[in-house]
């Protein structure tokens, strides 16, 4: 009786090893070419090209990141790419959240139809309008600025889903507080602002880390739009820069590694929140 | 009656005035683009033509007959079977394996996860220096096991396959996670009972959590499916269509005849046909969510 139930525990310890172990296995193939290309970026262009290869740089060296900033633009491209995504977020929740709310607490004529219509925003990505989008912002001599890449996002794709997710979310704030405001004498708007806007924080929250990122990622239209490098984000500069360093990969990396780390440091604070919110909108979206 | 119907009017415009930005917004950036898709791909606009005219359906038919389209099909609709089932199967495995709290579930979730929040343009950067013929990691490693690494990224019937790999492992953190959501609503007690019966874990998970989870991953095929169509930004950093036109996906083709060639016409006409793809597979996307995940309103 004893040795069955030794035995037993053995056997779910041993389990449990293995469980561990592949987890492992799997964390170090995830995560080795963030540390491939962090260690490289503090390598010199000798050192890249060793064999065997360095798995440590030896010396380290931070010329490649000051390169970045002496000889390169690339704190300007993080600042453009930052103010950038930071204005289609809140524009976004505003326009999505005005929307969604009156499709679905207020009753107009057509507002099942207009719902439909706006959410078919969602079929239209930029990669299907860019062009005609090109075209009309060129001739409003808009192309070499940042007016299109935030303005795209607001009404296209990201505003869409917005508008649906906060419509969702909408409709399970009970009806009841909302006539409470009514017969407080408050306007709609004041309604929407001080009791509805607070209560969909955590929604809003959803909404912000899924556009910031849409923004942050954009890579189509700048390329297409900016031609000045004074203008570019940082997925189009560090491509650029890529195309230019060619094989000198101690730079290339450095460059990749600065364009990444400020989200990727957000994300580690907010690991749980940025998981549920880009798994719901990856389902929904 | 009648201060009621000036009320019921008021609510009214309350309504539009709360939806005109972004009903005004969605006409303009989106509805009237995408008109303008479709009329632009029936005239012969081109950067270079200065007799633009309709040409009716003349650019769809010189798009059936171009073989550069074909292989631009061919690629998307490879990229989207190879990357389909792997995808399913790495993150069925791997939310099988993340999906009970444990200590470090946390830090593992974390770890498949990152490539998720790291931009497409580094992360294809990335993976063009571990792919390099000489000197990049998979040939390393593989040279120190005495095997000759091939040109990954030069090889015209590879660059396809390390570009779905690519993008696989970028994606697999999201889709693991929306599957540990939904096997985590499969009632527990359907496993409580099969335990009973002796069934295996292997017998549970095919007789359970999959079919449980059917919804989920019919929706997560469809949104895979979607963002094939949409690739772009991996093969550019990685391949950059190449060699040759051996990686030209729709995208790509769309911003090569655009905007390098200004071709607009042209152009124009296989992004209409890009829509109608995407079209379709949406609205699937959309009766499937309404029959099975959400039970909206």
């Amino acid at each position: 009786m004893r040795t069955d139930s030794e035995r037993a525990r053995r056997a779910k310890k041993r389990k449990k090893a293995i469980h561990y172990l592949v987890c492992s296995v799997i964390a170090v193939i995830m995560l080795f070419p963030f540390y491939w290309m962090f260690t490289t970026s503090l390598k010199t262009y000798g050192n890249v090209m060793k064999f065997p290869p360095q798995w440590w740089p030896d010396p380290i060296t931070l010329d490649n990141f000051i390169q970045l900033f002496s000889r390169h633009n690339f704190l300007r491209y993080l600042w453009n790419s930052f103010y950038i995504a930071a204005l289609v977020s809140i524009g976004v929740v505003i326009v999505s959240s005005l929307a969604g709310y009156a499709f679905a607490k207020m009753r107009f004529k057509g507002s099942n139809v207009l719902f439909l219509i706006i959410l078919s925003g969602m079929m239209m990505p930029i990669e299907v309008t860019i062009i005609p989008l090109f075209i009309a912002l060129s001739d409003l001599n808009l192309a070499n600025s940042h007016f299109g890449l935030i303005i795209q996002p607001i009404f296209g794709y990201c505003g869409a889903f917005g508008t649906f997710l906060m419509r969702q979310f909408f409709i399970t704030v009970p009806t009841e507080l909302i006539e409470a405001g009514k017969i407080d004498g408050a306007s709609h708007l004041r309604i929407f602002r001080k009791i509805v806007l607070p209560l969909a924080s955590s929604t809003i929250a959803t909404l912000v880390i899924f556009t910031f990122l849409q923004s942050w990622n954009d890579y189509l239209m700048p390329l297409v739009l900016l031609n000045d490098s004074r203008t570019y984000t940082l997925p189009l500069g560090l491509k650029l820069f890529a195309s230019e360093m060619g094989v000198e990969w101690n730079l290339v990396m450095a460059g990749a590694t600065f364009s990444t780390l400020p989200m990727l440091i957000v994300f580690f604070f907010a690991q749980r929140k940025f998981m549920e919110s880009l798994a719901m909108a990856g389902l929904k979206g | 009656m009648k201060s009621k119907s000036k009320l019921f009017d008021k609510e009214q415009l309350w309504g539009y005035s709360f939806i005109s930005p972004m009903l005004i917004g969605f006409i303009v950036i989106s509805l009237l683009p995408i008109i303008a898709t479709i009329v632009i791909s029936l005239t012969n606009w081109a950067m270079l033509n200065n007799d633009v005219k309709f040409i009716g359906f003349e650019n769809y038919m010189k798009l059936f007959n171009d073989p550069l389209f074909y292989k631009v099909a061919k690629n998307t609709f490879l990229f989207t079977l190879l990357l389909i089932p792997s995808n399913l199967v790495l993150t069925l495995g791997l939310a099988s394996l993340l999906r009970d709290n444990f200590k470090g579930v946390g830090f593992f979730r974390t770890a498949v996860f990152t490539p998720v929040v790291t931009t497409v343009v580094v992360w294809g950067i990335l993976w063009k220096y571990i792919f390099q013929t000489d000197n990049g990691l998979v040939n390393t490693l593989l040279s120190m096991i005495n095997v000759q690494g091939p040109q990954w990224l030069y090889n015209a019937n590879l660059a396809i396959p390390v570009a779905v790999f690519v993008t696989l492992v970028k994606g697999l953190g999201l889709n693991t996670v929306i599957f540990i959501g939904a096997m985590k609503d499969v009632p527990t007690m359907y496993y409580e009972a099969s335990e009973i019966d002796g069934a295996s874990k292997m017998r549970q998970f095919f007789s359970i959590t999959l079919p449980s989870i059917a919804p989920s991953i019919f929706l997560v095929t469809i949104i895979t499916m979607i963002g094939s169509l949409k690739v772009f930004a991996q093969i550019d950093t990685l391949t950059g269509g190449g060699p040759g036109t051996s990686s030209f996906v729709f995208v790509y083709y769309i911003y090569q005849q655009a905007f390098k060639y200004y071709n607009f016409g042209y152009a124009s006409a296989i992004s209409a046909v890009l829509f109608c793809l995407i079209v379709i597979l949406t609205i699937i996307q959309w009766k499937l969510r309404k029959r099975w995940v959400y039970h909206e309103n």
